[in-house]
């Protein structure tokens, strides 16, 4: 399966998995993930809990893949070499450096006994070995550009005295101190309310503008995707199920997984009773071919039990569902 | 912030006059009275009688209270029945044994026993960490006497490296002084040291899984640098509580281990005066023990703004 090849992209990830021993037995995460991101993209990655988008991000940076009981394979091509291969210490100079990362909950992601200014101008300290002073003054400056008023005194402050809003602010200061070329953001805005969320996104929409950073966007919100993403890729437990600009994935969504997650979204306005996808999504633990999704769906045919691969339905559309793809 | 301790200085007198009641009183219910004890097999009923007369252990026993606490308001700890010295005079002649013990003490709970609970949180549930619980459960398990009275027999009778008791004031040298408060401080420091390593193992384990430390981690730290710049400071809250407590408790000196190694600090001057019914000595030894529980656990309570910013008095 490689229907992208293209040398312009920054990232590719290549069948991408990751499988955990835990007490309950094999678990397999991540099964065979393939996207590509490209200078200045904004890629959502997107599904509900548990399907694997979470476990892949970490696994881009080696935040998960290093205990005994965990397993990464695969290949993620950045600047020409494959960074999943690379040792800790080489990783740990990429992190927080050319891939930046933030997570989903500002509220504890800040360390709480430490100054909000030294803690957004550690990155400095760290990846360009600069003085304590001098990093400092650098994040004062960046506080300032991502929309922290009198950024030099509240850099003194400490995370309990930000609000949620400022707090996302200050973590996404930190992770583009050193300019990194791709920002993976985890459910940036799943812990604020809507109105700071909007700020937020249009935060990390001038961010790509600006600094022409490519951001993995990992989110269960249709709304943000639909704001934010210029491609989506729809995961389901643990594989990418449909793949296609945002315009065309929620113009024509093809797969049925993906028809279904937009059935849920209410409208405002809009009377009709909300459609929920029937059943849960399988079980990580058991290996079942063929597609994931067919337990659960309405056009379920013998032959889904075989192979799942992306089928190119339309230039840029991508979709596993075979039932789809004979249609198409 | 001054004002909170002004406020915390003034609910210590409560405390302390409560302590003072309970201390009098329980001292009286020993069985045999100070004149029983000094007299032995020449007692008489006037002896006994003259003794007690002429240390106003006649007087009723309410009395009593309150003339001594008159004299604790006023400074005057009142005289050791045997040694006619003053009260406060013998314990200030016996601090500074029980601090050096103390100080040591805490400087091996400090120096070994948090490092090494940090380690094993970081390699927890791996060797290190199943080594550590072990020896924690093992310090914490042994009792003083015992240990103390085996490394008499290991490094002071069988090796002759160590006095096997005794003290050298640091006045007389400060080599000679350290030599005698080696195993004496040892054998109280593994237990004090066990009980940290716990704490901290604890807290650590308790902060690795936050956060804001798999944000470190994805910042490009070190496993080394996130542990000490961002672990470190946030256990602080519950090591220095444990701290404060183990220190509250040397204070009062080891009875046990000032009495293995022969060594006149606080614990062997109030084991004294309980044989003796030196009750004036025992008052006072007891409340000067409470006197530095408290002021310790007023210290603690203080350096908890300095470790978290969002504790402000």
């Amino acid at each position: 399966m490689k229907e992208e090849n293209n040398i312009e992209n920054l990232l590719e990830v290549r069948n991408l998995q990751v499988e955990f021993a835990t007490r309950q037995g094999h678990m397999h995460a991540v099964r065979g993930v393939n996207f590509s991101l490209k200078k200045g993209e904004i890629l959502g990655l997107v599904g509900e809990s548990g399907c694997g988008k979470s476990v892949t991000a970490n696994s881009l940076l080696g935040l998960v893949g290093k205990k005994k009981h965990e397993k990464v394979t695969g290949e993620a091509w950045f600047h020409g070499e494959n960074i999943l291969d690379k040792p800790e210490k080489e990783q740990q100079k990429l992190r927080g450096n050319k891939i930046a990362m933030i997570f989903q909950d500002p509220m504890t992601s800040l360390n709480p006994v430490l100054k909000v200014g030294r803690q957004v101008g550690e990155v400095l300290e760290i990846h360009q070995k600069k003085k304590k002073q001098d990093a400092l003054e650098e994040a004062i400056i960046q506080l300032q550009k991502v929309g922290i008023p009198s950024a030099k005194e509240r850099a003194e402050d400490y995370p309990f005295q930000f609000s949620g809003g400022m707090r996302q602010r200050a973590i996404i200061a930190s992770s583009l101190m050193c300019q990194p070329e791709i920002l993976i953001a985890d459910e940036p805005t799943t812990a604020l309310d809507v109105t700071i969320q909007a700020q937020i996104l249009d935060l990390l929409r001038e961010l790509r503008d600006t600094y022409k950073v490519a951001i993995l966007l990992i989110t269960h919100d249709l709304g943000v995707v639909a704001e934010l993403c210029d491609t989506v890729a729809v995961m389901y437990a643990g594989e990418i199920v449909e793949k296609a600009s945002a315009g065309e994935l929620f113009s024509h969504p093809l797969h049925p997984y993906t028809k279904g997650l937009m059935a849920c979204v209410p409208v405002l306005g809009r009377k009709e009773k909300l459609i929920p996808i029937p059943g849960q999504p399988p079980k990580l633990y058991e290996e079942k071919a063929g597609c994931q999704f067919a337990d659960r769906c309405p056009k379920r045919r013998p032959e889904c039990s075989r192979d799942t691969s992306l089928l190119e339905i339309a230039p840029g559309h991508y979709v596993s569902c075979k039932e789809v793809g004979r249609i198409g | 912030m001054l004002r909170y301790i002004l406020k915390r200085l003034v609910s210590i007198i409560p405390v302390l006059l409560g302590i003072s009641v309970v201390v009098f009183f329980a001292v009286r219910l020993i069985p045999g009275d100070y004149a029983t004890v000094t007299l032995g097999t020449q007692y008489t009923e006037e002896a006994a009688a003259a003794l007690r007369q002429r240390y106003g252990l006649d007087q009723s026993i309410i009395t009593q209270y309150f003339i001594w606490l008159k004299g604790i308001l006023t400074g005057d700890f009142g005289f050791s029945y045997i040694s006619n010295q003053p009260v406060a005079l013998l314990l200030f002649s016996r601090v500074p044994v029980t601090l050096e013990l103390t100080l040591f003490s805490l400087l091996m709970a400090v120096l070994v026993g948090i490092p090494m609970g940090y380690w094993a949180a970081c390699k927890r549930n791996r060797m290190p960490d199943s080594a550590v619980t072990v020896l924690g459960l093992l310090g914490i398990s042994i009792p003083g006497f015992w240990l103390g009275t085996m490394l008499v027999l290991l490094f002071s009778l069988t090796l002759k490296w160590f006095p096997s008791g005794g003290f050298v004031p640091l006045s007389e040298g400060i080599l000679a002084n350290l030599r005698c408060m080696f195993l004496p401080a040892l054998a109280l420091g593994v237990a004090v040291s066990a009980v940290v390593m716990r704490s901290s193992r604890s807290a650590m384990i308790e902060v690795v899984d936050q956060e804001y430390m798999k944000m470190g981690k994805a910042k490009g730290l070190s496993q080394t640098r996130l542990i000490l710049k961002h672990g470190v400071k946030n256990t602080m809250i519950q090591v220095l509580t444990i701290l404060g407590l183990q220190t509250g408790s040397l204070l009062g000196g080891s009875v046990v281990i000032e009495q293995i190694f022969s060594l006149p600090g606080v614990g062997s001057l109030a084991l004294q005066a309980i044989n003796n019914r030196d009750y004036l000595v025992l008052q006072g030894t007891v409340l000067f023990i409470a006197v530095m529980f408290v002021l310790i656990n007023l210290i603690v309570d203080l350096l908890y703004c300095v470790v978290n910013p969002q504790i402000r008095y």
